[in-house]
């Protein structure tokens, strides 16, 4: 690097660099968090929506799946799971997600096998709602289609 | 040749010993559950219920993480005071906080393995304080708690050190990394209902670690590396340190909106994170050119060259990793159909490795045999298996990372890119991928026997006559 270029001015630029980009940062996610409640539609947030999210982290679901693409790759992406299987109808909706949940695993040889959760219809009917208002957020329309 | 000049220096450096240790240790766990997943993508009930595909997912990654960590605070404690020019605070204190991390890291290790997850999050109270169960911050509550404690203690250990010593910009910068480190992953603790708040404050940790704070870490263990193994200028040296970190902020902070353009943030994250994270290989590609220059100029040839490998390895392979890879799928309308496809784990695998596996092989490599009475490095047989091993657990990491892009390729052609109706499912678009993975696997078997050659490597030719140091004590 030329020698008119010091130690200097390359701290300085680190300095005022950084804390111009994280004040900038704190700002725009100020923005972001005002933005949220009509994003995500929090009023529908509701005490079972906020149980559902408990019980898919207590079973540590985002180990197989993704949720609005973050997780792991190994089984469906679940945040519009909704559409996928249940066309868009609640209750059909439910009634296929207890299904699927209590026959677990399928014990199919050689297929990827997902585990016996144990969970209670209480439980399901959580999970089932809080996957319905996730595929509800505003996400600039992401996935491109139904498979996720 | 200049030696000498390069041993221990201060009797309190030995700390790093048994962190250096264990963090090889867990290496060679986190490669053995990899396999394992490697095997299961493939024939999918393999060692099913026995460890299901989750829980060999959360040893492999946290295993990664802690080993990382101990490496980190290794190589802290062995530079630390020799920069400061002082012997370490407390090496009592350091000492046992080795062993409640350790302890505690085996801990939670054995609880993921030896109970279903959801009973692991019962026994530990998780319903009273819920962190658990979002990716890479698997840890029971009170495992977190303890790792915030033992940060605590190291910061204070290394922060007097430095604050009591010769304050050099390598010491500055690296606290800097470290404090900001143990800050971000207090986020860890904020898990809200809202999921699109959870994910936004979760990339705080994740993508602030490895595109901010981690970089302030990698970029002075390497100058220090640097230093000593070509004795090239402290100004000179310093200088570059202050352009990589700054780039490093000045992209990565707002870069962080590449995470934020399908979870529904709004929707200006979208040009923010596509813009500022295009920039975000210039710090990696800055680490790269220093790294080639120092050497050029280097004014000594430190007889330690398997050090040097791994310097100037990890400055191209991070570059490969986060720089290439990265910016191949950064751009928001790219994002778009590989967001969370085997692209992103392609990525994911190369920037790890390259960036910060590297870094700590690097320090590794140039201060254990320091440590053990080698300033001058391992014997010459030894430094060539090191080396061979450097370039067999790179190539294949390359080539873990070449199948995997090519099975997102494949992902996204057959699976996101059609119209609905005509795209495959994804367990359908699973099974046309079986090729792929299994190259994956093989590939990460060579991985393996490479981890295996460089552990190995540091017990050649201990009790062979021609080690360096017997050389160089000939020819002096
Ligand atoms: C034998 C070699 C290895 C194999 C076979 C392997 C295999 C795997 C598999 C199957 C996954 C899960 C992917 C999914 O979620 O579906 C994974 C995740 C991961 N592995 Fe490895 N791995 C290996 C070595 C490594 C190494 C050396 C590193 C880093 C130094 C690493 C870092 C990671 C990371 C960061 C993730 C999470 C990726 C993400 O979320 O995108 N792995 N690995
Ligand atoms: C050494 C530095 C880096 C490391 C260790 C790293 C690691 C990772 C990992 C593990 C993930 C997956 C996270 C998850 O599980 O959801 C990821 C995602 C991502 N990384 Fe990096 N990364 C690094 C640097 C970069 C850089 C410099 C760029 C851009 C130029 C970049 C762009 C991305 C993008 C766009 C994603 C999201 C992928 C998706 O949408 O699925 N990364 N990174
Ligand atoms: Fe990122």
């Amino acid at each position: 690097m030329s020698e008119r270029f010091t130690k200097g001015m390359a701290r300085n630029i680190y300095y005022g660099g950084s804390l111009f980009f994280i004040l900038l940062f704190l700002g725009l996610t100020f923005d972001t968090v005002t933005a949220l409640p009509d994003r995500e539609n929090r009023a529908g947030l509701t005490d079972t929506v906020a149980e559902g999210k408990e019980v898919w982290e207590q079973n540590d679901c985002i180990g197989c799946h993704t949720l609005l693409g973050e997780g792991a790759y190994f089984a469906p992406e679940l945040g519009n799971v909704f559409e996928r299987r249940g066309n868009g109808n609640e209750a059909a909706f439910k009634a296929y997600l207890n299904a699927w949940i209590n026959a677990q695993p399928t014990q199919a040889p050689g297929r990827r096998q997902m585990p016996q959760f144990n969970l209670s219809d209480h439980e399901i009917n959580a999970l089932a709602e809080f996957l319905i208002w996730t595929s509800r957020i505003r996400n600039n329309d992401w996935p491109p289609n139904v498979e996720g | 040749m200049n030696q000498g000049d390069t041993s221990m220096k201060y009797q309190s450096q030995s700390v790093a010993m048994p962190y250096f240790v264990f963090a090889i240790v867990l290496f060679f766990g986190q490669i053995a559950f990899g396999l394992i997943m490697g095997l299961q993508y493939i024939i999918g009930d393999f060692l099913f219920p026995l460890i299901p595909f989750n829980v060999a997912r959360m040893v492999h990654t946290n295993l990664l993480i802690v080993w990382l960590l101990f490496g980190f605070m290794g190589a802290t404690y062995y530079l630390v005071p020799e920069e400061a020019q002082r012997e370490l605070q407390s090496p009592w204190l350091a000492r046992v906080l080795f062993w409640v991390f350790a302890i505690a890291g085996t801990l939670t290790i054995i609880g993921y393995l030896a109970v279903p997850y959801a009973r692991l999050a019962e026994l530990t109270g998780n319903e009273y304080f819920p962190t658990m169960g979002r990716e890479f911050l698997e840890q029971p509550t009170i495992t977190k708690a303890g790792i915030v404690l033992v940060a605590l203690g190291f910061l204070y250990n290394v922060g007097m050190t430095v604050l009591r010593g010769r304050k050099t910009v390598i010491n500055m910068v690296l606290m800097t990394g470290l404090v900001g480190l143990a800050v971000m992953f207090l986020f860890a603790f904020y898990n809200p209902s809202s999921l699109t708040m959870d994910k936004y404050f979760w990339w705080w940790v994740v993508h602030l670690w490895v595109e901010g704070v981690w970089e302030l870490i990698m970029g002075s263990i390497l100058a220090f590396v640097l230093i000593k193994t070509t004795g090239v200028d402290r100004e000179v040296i310093e200088k570059w340190l202050y352009v990589i970190i700054a780039m490093a902020l000045i992209t990565g902070i707002l870069g962080t909106g590449h995470h934020y353009f399908f979870i529904g943030a709004p929707s200006y994250w979208l040009w923010i994170g596509s813009v500022f994270s295009a920039f975000e290989p210039l710090p990696f590609f800055m680490m790269l050119l220093f790294a080639f220059s120092m050497v050029r100029r280097r004014r000594r040839n430190h007889t330690n060259r398997a050090a040097t490998t791994w310097a100037l390895g990890t400055s191209v392979v991070a570059f490969l990793g986060a720089g290439v890879w990265g910016f191949l799928h950064t751009l928001a309308p790219v994002n778009y159909y590989t967001h969370g496809s085997q692209l992103t784990a392609a990525h994911g695998h190369l920037a790890f490795f390259g960036a910060y596996a590297m870094i700590n092989l690097a320090i590794i490599s140039y201060a254990v045999p320091a440590l053990r009475g080698r300033p001058e490095g391992n014997s010459a047989r030894a430094q060539s298996l090191e080396i061979a091993s450097c370039w067999l657990m790179s190539l294949s990491m390359l080539a873990i990372t070449v199948f995997l892009t090519a099975a997102g390729a494949m992902q996204i052609w057959l699976q996101r890119w059609p119209e609905s109706g005509q795209a495959l499912s994804f367990m359908a678009t699973q099974e046309k991928l079986e090729l792929f993975y299994w190259l994956r696997f093989g590939a990460g078997v060579l991985f393996a026997v490479g981890l295996v050659l460089y552990a190995a490597s540091f017990f050649v030719g201990e009790r062979a006559g021609d080690t360096a140091h017997d050389a160089a004590a000939a020819t002096t």
